[in-house]
């Protein structure tokens, strides 16, 4: 580390630091920097030549005298110190404690910017998670390893439904737990609040990481947030053997962030002035997801964002689900109707469900059974459309089976209990009740073998 | 190609572009830059300073490191080896990199993409003697890469003259010389097994020549709907989720090519193990030989290094070309273009040049254009005939097809597969929407299938093309004013449109049996579902009411037909249709004995 301190501040705009004249400075090396009054403030080299560099300061650069900001350069990329004793602590974006207990005290230091994993590293995810909600298990099957997004809305109960399951995700026929990593961003009290709890009364508290931004704190921070966590993630997935669920919210805070440093250093916008890096830069945090050849670990990744004015082709949803793996879609309509979870299945998806479910890892009809009841659903809130405009009574007998099909479909496949954990037995044979009200003839998703066996008409 | 290296510093650092110092550098000369040695492409020249983007992260790279250049443009390694491996965008061996380096892909670590050791067995042409002239692209021999692919080993494109020596059949490794050419200016070069190619530059050929056969996907919305030419471009623009990647991989598994290449561009990394994991266990329909040993894996996962990225679509395409040379048909596919345009765009965008529509340079509609150009159906320099295909996905923000990567790529390509959230919502795959996509080449298809299936192709595939347009019609008046508004027939149009989507477009990549049709299985359940529908239409006419018609059991396993009967089955799906005609002859002569009785 450089003890040398520089007084070559030139300017001073929307977090970004520039100080002339220092040379042969890392690109993005560590920055440590003195104000005024003595306080310390951290930064990250962003653009560097022996006549400027460009710092992007963490806690933003409001009232910094130029005169009087002395900047010291740590020769280290940003880095965050792991042990085993960080299961149960609370950090703030850049490692530190803000639990009010010491430092993590360990020689293991790893720079929070890993480098890809190797494509060849990779094996893929296909071992079935049961979280005991039957819209995810019975038709978007979440699996060790996967990046599935929860895509909500303000006032909607992602969090709720974030804690659910965290707090029922297994493996069938397993009793190992997950470790949890939760990184939050821009978070208010209330739901900071809120994780807490959850995680202390359903006793998984001791297994937790914590990475927690507030509202109130520096948006800046917000970008080496989730860096931070998925470093630690890492570490207990890959080097202590653990199965990881990472649980990030809210990802919208996190990009809006991204956009304020972005504008600040003048960069050109793509979509609603978010940078065209956009995409590459939520790439590099969600794939940092997965299974790795011979190693025991996993790292799930459950990423929560709140979609801008309810719309799923803003930029924020739009990239997220051009690189995740599918993602749960939470709906207004069905959240007013007083159904929870509100998941809408019809924009719902998981991609790597076809692997993980079916004979030999849930049961054979799973796959079929779910194609089923996406095809009539889809077809059910098309008649329930039609009916809105002739009248559910012009409906021919046909129509009006799948209109109480959508009725049932939601107020009993898709609402559950917040404390209910169905196994994906239960899940499967709650699905037949429902395929069961339609003739034979009419479900050609479902095998002939399928239909005899479950189907209450053929069984009888 | 010259070796000379050249000795430089580093001024700047701002993200993958960084500002050097070097003299004598050319513009597009690869240099390695600091300490590390990470790898870079100088992409403009400044006064005294050049401008390079850097295919590796430069984090804690500092300004005043060494730069050295290294006197050549990006090229590849063309030789035999490269079929079943998986390299990155700037062609390293990934699988040679997990063993050497671990988990994650280091900085500055660069083996030679190709084997070194391995001894290939050697055979050289018949009847090629030394003292003959001899071109660029003329065929030395050749050694067997994999059981399904025979690699032709040519001289290099820029070399021609009098042959001079070449080697006798045996066994050689990748740098032993298996013949010598002396060029015009009395320059002996020793060729080898391999040789380099500048990605950027477009290998040459005699001369262009049209498409004439189709590329069978075994996809029948694809082949007997929107069919695409062998050396044709195509694009498959979509939202996230509807299907993208799952079109390339089928196409990747059951297209008679002889080569595919593969190229995640900017995509997930599990979809590039799925294809690691999967491919060797499948077998080539055409072959029976695992169907690794056809394909070959380029790897820019969206998390790497994003000018690595730009850089991947040209390596793809430069080694379609050379298999291409070697008078093989080739497909490359590339997920996704739209990657590869924000690249461009993130690359400008750091060197501060005008945007001109979303943030992307003026440059890129002329990009795509010149990328795509360089498919097509060629006379290759030693007379053979190759062609390589391409398929671009496009991924357009929001799903909005007027965006500028998806409207410049429409201008391009002549087979467009146009993927709708509404048919991926409702569980409808392939969710390829039948109004928006478009084949320029259904004449030329048409002649293949006439003479090679049958005859009554074209009208068919008209008549179920008129069929859904009459159902999107129908449903919007049932949509206005409710289903008793249509006639009897108007609602068999329904139900006959109907069978046509479930039994013929629907077509699951994840069922064992129907993620592959042949050319016959495919216009057979088209034939069928339309006789039938030609049945019910006649019964209506004799005043059958449709509900009864509706009602047929046989309408049921219609539907199922593409699952019960596989593509070598072909007589038992005749023997259905017969039990099925009958079901409706049935009827038939009940109403019109009826009639008779009534008259
Ligand atoms: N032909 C098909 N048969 C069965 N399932 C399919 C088919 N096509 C798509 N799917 C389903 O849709 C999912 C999404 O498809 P895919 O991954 O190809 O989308 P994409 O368009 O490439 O999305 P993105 O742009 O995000 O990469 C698949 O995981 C699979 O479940
Ligand atoms: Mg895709």
């Amino acid at each position: 580390m450089s003890a040398k301190e520089y007084r070559t501040a030139s300017a001073a705009r929307g977090g970004l630091l520039t100080v002339s004249n220092v040379p042969n400075i890392a690109f993005g090396d560590r920055v440590r920097i003195r104000d005024q009054k003595g306080n310390t403030r951290n930064g990250q080299v962003i653009l560097s030549s022996n006549e400027e560099v460009l710092i992007q300061v963490f806690e933003g650069t409001e009232d910094l005298d130029m005169e009087n900001t002395w900047v010291r350069f740590l020769d280290e990329p940003v880095e965050i110190t792991l042990s085993p004793e960080i299961l149960g602590r609370v950090f703030n974006g850049l490692g530190e404690p803000r639990d009010f207990r010491p430092p993590i005290v360990s020689n293991l230091r790893r720079s929070i910017s890993a480098a890809a994993f190797n494509p060849a590293a990779r094996t893929y995810p296909k071992e079935f998670i049961q979280t005991g909600v039957s819209t995810i298990d019975g038709l978007n099957s979440l699996v060790r390893g996967q990046k599935l997004p929860i895509f909500s809305a303000s006032g909607l109960p992602h969090n709720r439904l974030a804690a659910q399951i965290v707090r029922q995700a297994k493996l069938p026929d397993d009793d190992s737990r997950f470790s949890v990593v939760f990184a939050a961003m821009g978070v208010s009290y209330a739901d900071a609040r809120f994780f807490q709890e959850e995680f202390a009364s359903s006793g998984v508290l001791g297994n937790v990481v914590m990475f927690v931004n507030m509202a109130d704190d520096p948006p800046v921070e917000r970008l080496t947030l989730p860096r931070m966590a998925l470093t630690a993630a890492e570490y207990l997935a890959f080097d202590l053997d653990r199965h990881v669920l990472v649980v990030m919210t809210d990802m919208t805070h996190y990009a809006e962030a991204l956009r304020e440093v972005a504008t600040a250093k003048g960069d050109v916008p793509a979509r609603k002035g978010y940078p065209g890096y956009l995409y590459s830069d939520l790439a590099e945090i969600y794939e940092r997801s997965g299974r790795i050849k011979d190693r025991h670990g996993s790292i799930t990744l459950v990423p929560v964002l709140s979609m801008p004015s309810d719309d799923i082709t803003h930029p924020i949803p739009d990239l997220t689900g051009y690189i995740t793996e599918g993602q749960i879609v939470l709906s207004r309509e069905l959240h007013n109707q007083g159904i929870y979870p509100p998941v809408h299945i019809s924009p719902s998806l998981s991609r790597l469900m076809k692997d993980g479910i079916g004979k030999d890892f849930t049961r054979e009809d799973h796959p079929h059974v779910s194609n089923q009841l996406y095809a009539l659903y889809a077809r059910a809130l098309e008649t329930r459309n039609l009916a809105s405009i002739i009248g559910a009574d012009e409906l021919s007998a046909r129509d009006r089976r799948y209109l109480e099909f959508a009725d049932a479909f939601e107020s009993r496949f898709v609402q559950q209990g917040e404390d209910e954990d169905r196994s994906i037995e239960e899940t499967l044979n709650l699905a037949w009740d429902l395929l069961s009200t339609f003739p034979p003839q009419a479900l050609t998703r479902v095998t002939e073998t399928e239909m005899a066996k479950y189907h209450r008409q053929s069984g009888e | 190609m010259n070796t000379v290296t050249r000795k430089g510093i580093i001024l700047e650092i701002n993200g993958p572009i960084v500002t050097i110092q070097l003299p004598g550098v050319h513009n597009g000369e690869q240099v390695r830059i600091g300490s590390l040695g990470l790898y870079g492409e100088v992409i403009a020249l400044e006064g005294d300073s050049a401008i390079v983007q850097i295919y590796e992260s430069t984090e804690m790279v500092r300004p005043g490191e060494p730069v050295e250049g290294l006197g050549h443009p990006l090229s590849v390694e063309l030789g035999p080896g490269l079929i079943g491996g998986i390299f990155d965008g700037v062609q390293r061996p990934l699988e040679e990199m997990f063993l050497k380096a671990g988990d994650q892909i280091p900085r500055g670590l660069s083996p030679a993409p190709l084997d070194r050791e391995k001894l290939w067995h050697f055979v050289p042409t018949e009847n090629l003697e030394p003292n003959m002239p001899i071109i660029g692209g003329a065929r030395l021999g050749t050694v067997q890469e994999t059981e399904t692919v025979e690699h032709r080993i040519l001289v290099p494109p820029d070399i021609e003259g009098e042959l001079i020596e070449l080697a006798p059949e045996g066994d050689y490794n990748l740098e032993e010389t298996i013949g010598q050419v002396r060029d015009r200016h009395g320059h002996v070069h020793h060729l080898k097994l391999h040789h380099r190619w500048p990605v950027r530059k477009p290998r040459p050929y005699q001369s262009r020549d049209n498409g004439i056969e189709p590329l069978i996907t075994g996809q029948r919305i694809l082949d007997t709907f929107f069919p695409l030419l062998k050396g044709s471009k195509c694009a498959v623009p979509g939202p996230f989720g509807a299907g993208k990647t799952v079109v390339q991989h089928q196409v990747a598994r059951w297209a008679n090519a002889d080569i595919v290449i593969y190229v995640g561009c900017g995509e997930r990394g599990n979809e590039l193990v799925d294809v690691l994991d999967s491919f060797p266990k499948l077998k080539d329909p055409y072959t029976g030989r695992p169907l690794m040993d056809r394909t070959l894996l380029i790897a820019n996962t969206s998390n790497m290094p994003v000018v690595a990225r730009e850089a991947s679509i040209y390596v793809g395409i430069t080694l379609a070309e050379y298999y291409r040379d070697q008078g093989y048909d080739v497909v490359m596919l590339a997920d996704s273009t739209s990657r590869w345009a924000e690249a461009l765009r993130e690359v400008s965008g750091r060197l501060g040049q005008m945007p001109v529509e979303e943030g992307y340079p003026a440059y890129l509609a002329s990009r795509l254009a010149a990328f795509y150009e360089r498919a097509g159906r060629v006379e290759t320099m030693d007379n053979g005939k190759g062609s390589v295909t391409l398929i671009g996905a496009v991924s357009p923000p929001g799903g909005d097809f007027s965006e500028p990567v998806t409207s410049h790529t429409k201008e391009i390509i002549q087979t467009f597969w146009a993927l709708s959230k509404e048919l991926a919502d409702a569980r409808h795959y392939p969710a390829i929407d039948w109004v928006d996509s478009f084949s320029a080449d259904v004449g030329t298809a048409a002649e293949w299938w006439h003479e090679n299936i049958d005859r009554g192709w074209e009208k068919r595939r008209g008549q179920a093309l008129a069929m859904l347009a009459r159902d999107a019609e129908l449903s919007r008046i049932v949509n206005l004013v409710g289903p008793e508004a249509l006639s009897s027939a108007q609602r068999w149009v329904l139900e006959g449109a109907a069978l046509i989507k479930d039994g013929v477009l629907q077509q699951s990549a994840l069922d064992p049996v129907d993620t592959f049709s042949s050319p016959e299985k495919q216009f057979l359940l088209l034939d069928l579902i339309l006789s039938v529908y030609d049945e019910g239409a006649a019964l209506i006419e004799l005043g059958v009411p449709v509900q009864e018609l509706s009602e047929m059991p046989v309408l049921a396993r219609l539907r199922r037909c593409k699952e019960l009967y596989n593509s070598s089955q072909i007589d038992q799906l005749r023997e259905f249709r017969e039990e099925a005609l009958q079901d409706f002859k049935a009827i038939h002569s009940e109403y019109a004995q009826r009639g008779e009785q009534t008259a």
